[in-house]
């Protein structure tokens, strides 16, 4: 009896290590989340205001434009590094041609944004050149690109009510980045879970050769990601630009790869490929930002701590999520 | 024979368990090119493998030159003079010929490299392999047979005593085998004992002097391939006694092209590519299962690839139905109505992470899609159909494809090709790997299916499958179509007899005696 009982519960326990490994990415970065919320919504003073909430979730906002492409591009097993570039792009692009009208200068911020992003897609798929590389380089030269565009990288400051609407308007109390977030994030859930191209997007990541053999068209496919990826990160280039009321091609987006990467990483997504979230990219984006609002406010009722141990912080995350996430043995 | 060089005796090698070398000898000869062949899973790399230290042993001992050896690393069988040369050849393509060969071990003056003796050295070593390469040249001027010559001038200047070649031509031209023979017969020449991995017989026959056949890890036997019949060689290889095809009545198959009446579901015409594929002529009628027989590298597998579009050919042409299709784009292949069922389930069937539903249906997707959005309800009524009509046994349809059994993944790769309704289907050792069950299931399918009109194309390794699955046998070797069988001809005995001598060209009687 005592023999059958012990086996029975190391095979249950053993269920469960497997249970928690695979909801691990996802309900482990919502339970992180969570947990983050509520211990500064108790301990830290002034975090749990709605005017907090809005201002947390305008701050994430760009990030989460720029990591719902990510995820794809990252679902499809490459990695698009240029997106802070391409938001400088689309920036430059945007405040140079406000003379031809406000909705003429952002659907040609938004198109070059995009033509930059099938670029890669084109290298990436038609020269069988890493995605690593190749976006590399597009963060290089994108860069140097928007200062060009921007007349050597001036700070063009300017005065369009209506652009600047895209980023500092609000709908009720809802500032206008956040309903523009919210509702790609509901466009990139409802792409990954109702198209083909979604499954189209998993089978290349999952089995490439597979996928091929199977009729998917591979190049198509790869070049839509990394344009949509280009769109996704000129829009937050836009946001961010009319947030500021001018268009800063040396700053716009500087390093923001990085925290769109980090986002779609503890959100769950496999670096892999074949695997992604959508909702987990958005509670990895969220898991960072409220980590850095705390701590800039004074968390649990201490002095604002300095930004570098919010850094660290943000790194043990990390760690810890791609640790929960390794491939499993057998 | 003249004085061994190496000798190989019990060599035993277990995996996990699984034993894939058991007790097996080799014993190579000075200046002799022995032959080393089997099927897959034989244990002919393991082998090598051992031989050259990449792999220690479980049992077993090595003696070189009749002292006991123990390799504990690739290098140290190259300090004392056991290479391998692979094909994929692992050189820097920036460096030169000369830096290549010595690697490693350049030859140093007052601690800087000796360039002027590393370049002659070098060219006296090509010039006496019989090879016109500039040591100079960079590598990666020189295309790829030159290339894996200096990969082998690098095993030479070891002071080789044993070289492997493992499917040393594979990526070569005709007229770059011939450059490569001369080299072999340099080496001979020089004393070194060489092993030599081929699928190919031709190739065995041209330049080895004896062979030793490995089946499932065991040792089959070592033979003077001069007075070894090619049928001798294939029933030694695939494990049949030659007594047993020797019974039956019927003589040779009589060689035909022409398919039983009327215009064919599918004719490719004269694929060739390279030395892979030959000018090979297949064709299908509907309702039709034609086996496609050869042995391991034959062509059986390019000769799908080519007419599914997955791979790109020199020359030839596919029709369906009298139209052509375009070659080398699976996409047409597929609307037009060809299914291709691969023989490397995990590397180019499964996608891993995906649910058996969306694995069932990615072939079928267009269809599924109206303005890019997928109507789950028709996906849903597609992947309850096939998964019953099939017997898929999964816990739901969402669970992960890679959590099925072997057979259970074949089927839901059968239905994703089953489900778009094909005119022609095309079966890449459809039962490889998996149990009992699912193969009767499998086969009985697709025997029903053949019966409503599909056309099928059946490779298969397994003789008695092509024997009571198939209403004609296309054998394959080398590359080209060696002969066909049909109807009562079709048995173990006339498949080998085939593989080992039919030949469309010169047409031998093969029953001896």
């Amino acid at each position: 009896m005592e023999t059958t009982a012990t086996v029975s519960t190391t095979r249950r326990s053993g269920n469960l290590t497997s249970r928690l490994g695979d909801f691990g990415p996802t309900y482990g970065a919502l339970f992180a989340l969570v947990l983050l919320v509520v211990a500064n919504a108790i301990f830290t003073p002034y975090f749990a205001t709605l005017s907090n909430l809005w201002n947390v979730l305008q701050l994430v906002s760009a990030t989460v434009l720029v990591a719902v492409g990510m995820t794809m591009v990252i679902a499809t097993g490459g990695i698009d590094l240029s997106v802070g570039s391409i938001m400088a792009i689309a920036s430059a692009a945007a405040a140079v041609s406000f003379g031809r009208g406000t909705a003429v200068a952002i659907l040609f911020a938004l198109l070059t944004a995009c033509a930059v992003g099938a670029f890669n897609g084109a290298l990436v798929s038609g020269f069988r050149i890493q995605p690593i590389i190749v976006t590399l380089a597009t963060l290089i030269t994108g860069r140097g690109a928007a200062q060009v565009i921007s007349n050597g990288g001036q700070l063009i400051p300017f005065s369009n009510p209506g652009f600047e609407y895209l980023g500092k308007g609000y709908i009720g109390p809802v500032p206008v980045p956040v309903v523009i977030m919210l509702a790609v994030v509901a466009a990139g859930i409802f792409i990954m879970r109702a198209t083909s191209f979604g499954r189209y997007v998993l089978a290349i990541g999952g089995n490439e050769a597979a996928a091929r053999l199977a009729g998917v068209k591979v190049h198509r496919t790869k070049i839509a990601v990394y344009a949509f990826s280009g769109l996704l990160a000129g829009l937050a280039g836009l946001v961010e630009t009319a947030r500021l009321g001018a268009s800063d091609a040396q700053k716009v987006g500087l390093y923001i790869e990085l925290d769109a990467i980090a986002a779609v990483v503890v959100g769950g997504t496999a670096l892999t490929g074949g695997r992604a979230t959508i909702v987990g990219t958005l509670i990895g984006a969220l898991i960072m930002q409220v980590i850095t609002t705390s701590f800039n406010m004074g968390p649990f009722g201490l002095n604002p701590l300095p930004y570098s141990w919010g850094l660290v912080f943000k790194a043990a995350i990390i760690l810890l999520a791609v640790y929960i996430q390794r491939p499993k043995l057998a | 024979m003249s004085q061994t060089v190496l000798r190989m005796q019990g060599i035993t090698k277990v995996f996990n368990n699984v034993p894939a070398l058991s007790g097996v000898d080799l014993e190579l000869a000075r200046g002799e090119v022995h032959a080393l062949v089997g099927e897959n899973g034989a244990g002919k790399s393991t082998l090598i493998k051992i031989m050259t230290g990449a792999y220690s042993r479980d049992a077993g001992t090595i003696t070189l030159e009749g002292k006991h050896v123990d390799f504990r690393s690739p290098q140290d069988a190259q300090a004392v003079g056991v290479v391998a040369v692979y094909q994929e050849v692992n050189l820097l393509t920036f460096r030169t010929v000369a830096e290549n060969i010595y690697l490693g071990r350049e030859p140093r003056r007052w601690g800087l490299i000796d360039w002027k003796r590393m370049n002659a050295d070098a060219a006296a070593l090509l010039k006496s392999l019989g090879l016109e390469i500039d040591p100079r040249a960079t590598l990666g001027s020189l295309n790829i047979a030159l290339r894996q010559m200096v990969a082998l001038a690098r095993g030479v200047s070891f002071g080789a005593k044993v070289v492997v070649l493992d499917e040393p031509t594979s990526s070569l031209t005709e007229h770059e085998v011939n450059i490569l023979y001369d080299v072999i017969r340099r080496l001979k020449e020089q004393g070194t004992a060489i092993v030599y991995i081929s699928h190919r017989f031709d190739e065995l026959y041209a330049v080895c002097d004896r062979v030793t056949i490995l089946r499932d890890g065991k040792l089959v036997g070592t033979r003077e391939l001069a007075s070894l019949e090619k049928l001798d060689l294939v029933c030694l290889m695939l494990g049949k006694r030659r007594e047993e095809l020797r019974q039956g009545t019927t003589a040779f198959a009589k060689l035909e092209l022409t398919p039983a009446g009327g215009a064919p579901l599918l004719r490719a015409e004269n694929l060739t590519r390279g030395r892979r594929l030959n000018d090979v002529t297949v064709e299908v009628a509907r309702g039709e299962i034609v086996g496609l027989a050869g042995l391991l590298g034959s062509g059986r597998t390019e000769t799908a690839r080519a007419i599914f579009g997955a791979d790109p050919i020199d020359s030839g042409s596919v029709y369906l139905e009298g139209r052509p299709l375009g070659i080398g784009s699976v996409g047409r292949a597929i609307a037009a109505g060809v299914a291709f069922l691969t023989e490397d389930r995990k590397a180019e069937g499964i996608i891993p992470d995906l649910s058996v539903r969306e694995n069932l249906t990615l072939a079928a997707l267009p269809a599924l899609t109206t303005l890019g959005v997928v109507s789950r309800s028709r996906q849903q009524a597609i992947v309850e159909r096939f998964m019953g009509r099939l017997g898929i046994k999964a816990a739901s349809a969402d669970q992960k494809i890679r959590e099925l059994s072997g057979g259970n993944q074949q089927k839901v790769l059968l239905a994703r090709w089953l489900c778009r309704n094909p005119k022609f289907l095309i079966m890449d050792e459809p039962t490889r790997g998996i149990d009992i069950g699912a193969k009767g299931e499998i086969q009985a399918l697709v025997n029903e299916l053949a019966e409503s009109g599909l056309g099928v194309l059946m490779i298969s390794s397994e003789l008695e499958e092509l024997v009571e699955g198939s209403s004609r046998v296309v054998v394959m070797r080398d590359g080209n179509c060696v002969g066909e069988l049909r109807g009562a001809d079709i048995s173990q005995r006339t498949i080998i007899q085939t593989m080992a001598e039919g030949s469309a060209s010169d047409q031998k009687a093969a029953t001896e005696g």
